[in-house]
């Protein structure tokens, strides 16, 4: 109708937009418009024509340049073109599809592995379709935002529990109604603060109230637990979980999300699982890219030592230089350095890119309110002379951010 | 047991009294957000001490619909009957 005033649906975003905007004028770097020119190595690129150590990529097991991975890429992309263009429920699988699905059963010891096409999709996925209008969904209160989403995706009542508190859980799974179904949603590792879950309390009260257990392993992969499985591996819970997700976009190099499970129905998922049949595939060259990095990452012994001595080393380093860590040890390959506030936060991940090191900013929504974390991760491809010199570089970051405070 | 609402209303305003810091006055329409400007962190709080006190869920899914101290106490009165 005419005469009705336009509303502009942006406008919503006009605080944030402000803040954004403040931050960029004090001269600052952008934290979240940082460009790799070229990547070197899985610990360094070039931004702003400098070398800058990546200490911020969840290249776990550094596998992005690995020569069989690339090659296993190249050998599909000629083989099978550059995409799948369309779903597999609807357009067809390409063999690299059912390949990849076979290298993480083996990897994971499970009769059935879907891929997804992403890990937030195989959360969005899995979440909402498992758990329907008449189910409960307990989850914790710091689960990754494509947990979150799942929910909202779905139709099941949601309750959140008190981070990686089982006390709280089972209160939460007492007051649930006797008859409805329960999926308790938990994750291995988490991923801000890099604090490894205690499972086996957690599926212990899940299980004393026949709730079904899904659990994100998308930071542990490779490097917890005899397989590298994860951390549910690793607490001896391979016959209580249910369900287990992950993501290619970590350790395994590339891009893709997956779920395994041993449940007899579990492939019944593809015809109902939106997020799997309604999207395209991954394309060729990355399934093959990421079933050449799994099936090595069975055998990759060496550099998982390498990233835990690594990420040792650098919580260590960082806590004797007199910076506040997220973690009292080293829990994971996530080493998060508490900030005092935003301000404080920003001007820290600034000095620390002048000094050629780029971490990770971390802020509410990603972390829980009122955290602000400076969020390294490492890789098994850098040196301990490589963490050295990282640290040795936060304190110079910490002397000139100093410096402009005052 | 069914709760009668006025005594889950008296019950509320004790359990929102130590997180009014603002000493705001307490009605059945007084406001989470726009009254008592209670942040995230605070209603998570608020909600859990709801829930041990009766012994209840809250689902998240019901939050957005909850803006007053009064649809509140209906709420639990609902929730507490269906449980
Ligand atoms: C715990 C967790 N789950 C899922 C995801 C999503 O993975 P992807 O990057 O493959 O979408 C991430 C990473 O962003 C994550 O940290």
């Amino acid at each position: 109708m005419s005469g009705t005033p336009p509303v502009d649906l942006l406008a919503k975003f006009d605080a944030i937009r402000t803040e954004y905007a403040f931050l960029l004028s004090t001269g600052l770097s952008d934290p979240f418009g940082v460009v790799m020119e070229r990547v070197l190595s899985p610990t360094r690129a070039i931004i702003r024509g400098r070398e800058t150590i990546l200490v911020g990529t969840y290249n776990y097991m550094g596998m992005t340049f690995d020569p069989d991975v690339i090659a296993a890429g190249k050998a599909a992309m000629d083989a099978f073109g550059a995409g799948s263009t369309g779903s597999r429920v609807l357009n067809g699988t390409f063999a690299t599809h059912v390949a990849v699905e076979q290298a993480l059963k083996d990897f994971y010891g499970t009769k059935s592995a879907i891929v997804f096409s992403t890990g937030y999709q195989a959360n969005l996925g899995m979440v909402s379709t498992l758990a329907g209008k008449d189910d409960v969904i307990l989850l914790d209160a710091d689960s990754h935002a494509s947990i979150y989403d799942g929910c909202k995706l779905g139709n099941a009542e949601v309750v959140r529990f008190r981070h990686n508190d089982a006390a709280d859980l089972e209160k939460r799974l007492r007051r649930v109604p006797a008859g409805k179904g329960k999926l308790v949603i938990l994750e291995g590792v988490y991923s801000m603060l890099g604090d490894v879950a205690p499972l086996r309390d957690l599926v212990g009260a899940a299980k004393a109230h026949g709730a079904m257990v899904l659990v994100d392993e998308a930071h542990a992969m490779g490097f917890f637990g005899p397989h590298g499985r994860g951390v549910y591996e690793e607490q001896g819970l391979e016959e209580e979980v249910d369900f287990v997700v992950g993501t290619f976009s970590k350790s395994v190099g590339t891009v893709g999300g997956f779920a395994v499970s041993n449940h007899p129905h579990f492939e019944i998922l593809r015809l109902v699982c939106n997020p799997y049949r309604f999207t395209a595939s991954l394309p060729p060259v990355v399934a093959a890219s990421a079933e050449a990095s799994i099936r090595k990452l069975m055998a990759a012994r060496d550099k998982r030592e390498r990233l835990w001595a690594a990420s040792r080393k650098l919580h260590a380093g960082l806590k004797a230089a007199g910076f506040t860590m997220a973690t009292e040890t080293a829990e994971s390959a996530i080493i998060a350095v508490l900030m005092p506030s935003q301000e404080a936060c920003v001007v820290m991940w600034s000095a620390l890119l002048d000094q050629g090191i780029y971490c990770n900013l971390a802020r509410p929504p990603a972390t829980p309110m009122g955290v602000y974390l400076l969020r390294c991760s490492l890789s098994s491809e850098h040196g301990l002379d490589d963490v050295d010199e990282i640290v040795r570089r936060f304190v110079q970051a910490r002397a000139a951010s100093q410096a402009l405070a005052a | 047991m069914a709760l009668s609402r006025d005594a889950v209303l008296a019950r509320l305003f004790e359990l929102i009294q130590p997180f009014n810091t603002k000493a705001v006055p307490l009605a059945e329409d007084t406001r989470f957000a726009d009254d008592l400007e209670f942040d995230s962190l605070t209603v998570m709080d608020l909600v859990a001490s709801m829930e041990d006190e009766w012994d209840i869920n809250v689902p998240l899914n019901l939050l957005p619909d909850l803006e007053t101290v009064g649809q509140v106490a209906d709420a639990i009165v609902k929730l507490k009957a269906e449980a």
